[in-house]
Parts: structure tokens; sequence; C-alpha cells
């Protein structure tokens, strides 16, 4: 068992943070045209869906939202027991949209490449950027984000866990861990 | 992990092996896989490098080509084998085929097989996963499961539903696997057929009648079976004539029953014999719902199957 657990973002930097990062999306698209934006699931889709809608309050303009689940398209999938697929619903075409993957951590890359497959199977987006809340480093791919939250440096036996209201039923909150679990 | 150390697949040779929760696991699973097949690419790779064989030893044209396309989504090899039917097991003929099949490193076996238990046999001769594709009057466990899928789709529960199932039921592998899984999942299944089609040794507590009138006000689902003309050359129906008249669902008997009561037959159907035409292509028949629905199911079934491990824990990166 995790004994010591050290709280890194509180519900205020979260808000600042995502905050931060719809004007930063906005700034880099410059407006908002063509945006969409997808949450990898559990934890991604709330922030998806946070930042989407700072931005409809930024420039008043809708912004596609999508829900990835990735499960199917893991690299190590075999490897873990029986997964559970939870349902991908990307309710608009992505051809040609200039889409935001997002996630809570970004850890190996693993699970970023992931949805970079499974977006590329709905179509052919204009391009692809990825906002995370936490960058924890150790990547495994060459993968780098483009918004990021809070860069928290870790080592591998640690633990990032982010808590929303929306999936934890409690305050905004990331926390890091000692020893794994 | 070393991918030839992979672990042993998950076979499924009826429904009562599931427990509830791996009903619902799989129906669940069963509806994320929808979505694939709506997507510009109808493709994910959760089994690439994965083979199964679809190993068919009677003739069937939608059940193999439903579990052929639910492999290709998931991005399996698959591999068609059609076997001569023969009326005996023939025992070391068999073996080899099946011992042949696992040399060769496949995953799978999809097995459809005129004598009850042959996948079940097969299944502790190999490794591979074996699912059951229907086995002579044994067992249809994805057809079971896919009227599950299909009928909650439309009625969202089947706790507390009554469903009469109607017709050759004494023959039927569908019957046998739909009253284990409509029943798993709450329902209260009726049995309706002509006594000589009623299967002997029934659970005493099961509700069965000779007469479709008696149940057709009750009940929320028909599910009507397909009745083989080679039955009445047998003599267990005296003609399709007196048979259809007695246990056909046509709009007469339809207009008597719930407004919403629903229609179901597992195909292919005898239009004129269990039902009529007009029920087939009316708006209560869930037919077409129910080919839909196979294909999700069986993905869901091949994934259990083959994907995941079980045991162990694992952290997302």
């Amino acid at each position: 068992m995790g004994s010591a657990q050290r709280i890194v973002m509180d519900a205020r930097d979260v808000e600042r943070a995502v905050r931060r990062m719809a004007h930063e999306i906005v700034e880099r698209n410059r407006g908002a045209e063509g945006l969409a934006v997808v949450g990898i699931r559990t934890r991604g889709v709330p922030l998806a869906r946070r930042i989407a809608d700072f931005i409809e309050e930024l420039e008043r303009k809708k912004i596609p939202l999508g829900l990835l689940d990735i499960t199917l398209y893991r690299d190590d999938i075999f490897d873990r027991p029986q997964p559970e697929v939870r349902e991908t619903d990307i309710p608009f075409d992505v051809t040609d949209k200039r889409l935001v993957i997002v996630d809570d951590v970004l850890y190996t890359g693993r699970s970023v490449r992931a949805a970079i497959d499974a977006l590329m199977d709905f179509g052919r987006p204009r391009s692809i950027l990825l906002a995370v809340l936490v960058d924890r480093g150790h990547r495994e791919l060459p993968i780098r984000p483009d918004f990021v939250g809070k860069n928290i440096p870790t080592a591998r036996s640690e633990k990032v866990k982010v808590r929303l209201r929306e999936t934890d039923g409690c305050e905004d909150q990331v926390v890091i861990m000692e020893g794994g679990l | 992990m070393d991918a030839a150390a992979a672990r042993r697949g998950r076979s499924l040779i009826d429904v009562d092996q599931l427990t509830p929760a791996e009903v619902h696991w799989l129906l669940d699973t069963a509806r994320s896989f929808e979505e694939v097949s709506r997507r510009a690419v109808k493709k994910v790779p959760a089994l690439r490098g994965r083979t199964v064989v679809n190993l068919f030893f009677e003739p069937s044209t939608r059940t193999r080509i439903s579990f052929e396309l639910a492999a290709k989504r998931l991005s399996a090899d698959v591999v068609n084998f059609a076997a001569a039917a023969s009326s005996v097991v023939k025992g070391e003929a068999l073996k080899d085929t099946v011992l042949t099949l696992q040399a060769m490193g496949v995953d799978a076996l999809v097995v459809r097989h005129p004598c009850s238990g042959a996948p079940g046999v097969i299944d502790g001769w190999t490794d591979a996963a074996v699912i059951n594709a229907g086995d002579g009057m044994h067992a249809h466990p994805t057809q079971a499961l896919l009227d599950c899928y299909a009928l909650i789709r439309r009625i969202g529960c089947l706790q507390d539903k009554r469903i009469a199932i109607v017709g050759d039921i004494m023959h039927s592998r569908v019957a046998r696997s739909c009253i284990k899984a409509f029943t798993m999942l709450g329902a209260e299944v009726v049995l309706v057929a002509p006594p000589t089609l009623m299967p002997a040794g029934l659970p005493p507590e099961t509700r069965f009648s000779y007469v479709l009138e008696d149940v057709l006000e009750d009940c929320d689902v028909f599910y009507l079976l397909r009745l083989q003309t080679e039955r009445q050359e047998e003599g267990l129906i005296p003609s399709l004539r007196e048979y259809a008249a007695a246990y056909q669902m046509d709009a007469r008997r339809l207009g008597r029953a719930r407004p919403h009561a629903l229609v179901m037959h597992p195909g292919p159907i005898n239009r004129g014999v269990e039902i009529s035409a007009e029920v087939a292509d009316g708006p209560r028949a869930v037919m077409l719902d129910q080919v839909t629905s196979g294909l999700a199911v069986r993905m869901a079934v091949l994934f259990m199957a083959l994907g995941g491990k079980e045991g162990g824990d694992a952290e997302s990166g």
C-alpha cells in the first residue's frame, strides 16, 4: 500500500491550468475554426469537455467534442486482464479537422500513440495536437505534448493520480503517491 | 510476456458456463463494438496477430459470415474450413483435423457440428479457444446472446418479461441456449409446441403449453423457431398446413397479443409456416435487429476468448 501522498495541484490550480490551455489552443489555432476536442477515457473526457466549454466561451462558437476508448488499440492488450471496452463516440467527421487530444497524465506516450491510431480510423484529420493536464516524463515513444497544465518530474516508482469532480465525486486534485500501489 | 506463452484462450460451449455478470460484460462490450461498424475504417486492432478458424461441419451462411466479419473487424486472421457433414463423429478423423490446426498455431476454433457435444469434445483436445457455433440439438450460445442483446436494445431489460418460445423445441439448440440465457437475465420462459415436438424431461417448474392461444395475451415476446420440413416426413406433425393453422404467428394472433409484444426468429424463416409474411415484414418483427446484433455480440465473444489475460494488473501509460 502507498503511504505518503502529496497534493501537487488543487482545484484552483487545475481550473487555471485548464483555462490557460484553452487560451493557448485558441492562440495556436488563431481562433476556433476547424477545431474539435477529443478526450481519452476516462479522465480525458471531462477535461476535454471543460476545454471545449472554455473555448466556446472565448470564441462564441460550438466546439465538437468526441470521446475515445483506446482499449482496443493498446499495445499491451494481451498482457492485461480482460479489459473493459467502453464506447467511443466521435459524433463529427474528423476529416480536415484540427483535433486536440486531451488526457489527464502523459507518461510513456503509449496511450497517445493508441489514440492517434484510433482517430486515424475515423478519417484524415488536418492535424492532431496533444493537451495534457500533467506531464510526468518517462516517455517511451517519440511523443511530446503541445499544451501542458503542469510539468511534474516523477520517479517511475511513483504514481500520479488525477481526481476530477465529474469522475471521482470529489474536488479536483492531482496527487503523487509513493511506491507504486 | 512472451507472445508464444500467451494465455490459453477461453472457450464458450454454452451459456450456462457464464455467470450473469459475464453475460452482462459481453452485452456491454458488444454495445461498444457496435460503433466500430459505423466507422470509416471498420476495424480495430484488438486481435491483431491472432488466428481464428471457422470449422463448419454443417452448412451455414449467416452464422459463418457473421463470425468471419466479427473476427476481421477485430483484425484477426480468419480461415474458413468447411468440412463435409458426416452423420457420425469420425472420432480420430475429427481429432486429427483439430490437432493439425493446433499445430499450425491457431488461437480460436469456431465450431459448428451436427453432433451434440462435438465442440465440447474438441475443447478437450486443444489449447485453442473453442467457440460453439451450434452443435446438433445441444446449444447455440452466440445465438442466445445476440437474441438477448437485440431484445435488451428494444425493451431495455429482460427482468420479469415473459418470453414464449414457439415451435420445434425438441430439436432446437437455439431454444436450449435461449431458455438458459433468458432465464439468467430474469425473464420467464414459456414453451409452446405440439406434444410431439415438446422435449421430454423438462424441469418441473417449466411453464409450457400445447396451445399458442393460451399464452397469446400474456407474453412480451414470441420467439418462433424454424420448422424443418423433415418433421412432416418423420410423422411428428400431420402437415405444414396444419402446423401453421395451430402455431403460425400471423396478424390475427399478433393482434390479440399485448400491443408492445415483439416477434423474434433465429432465421432463416419459413414464410407462411411458423410466421406469416405480413408479421415477418411488420414493425414488431426483430429479425433484422437480431442479425445486426450478431456481429457485435460475436465480436465480444471473440474478444472474451482471445483478448486480455486472466488475473494480474497493469498500469496505463
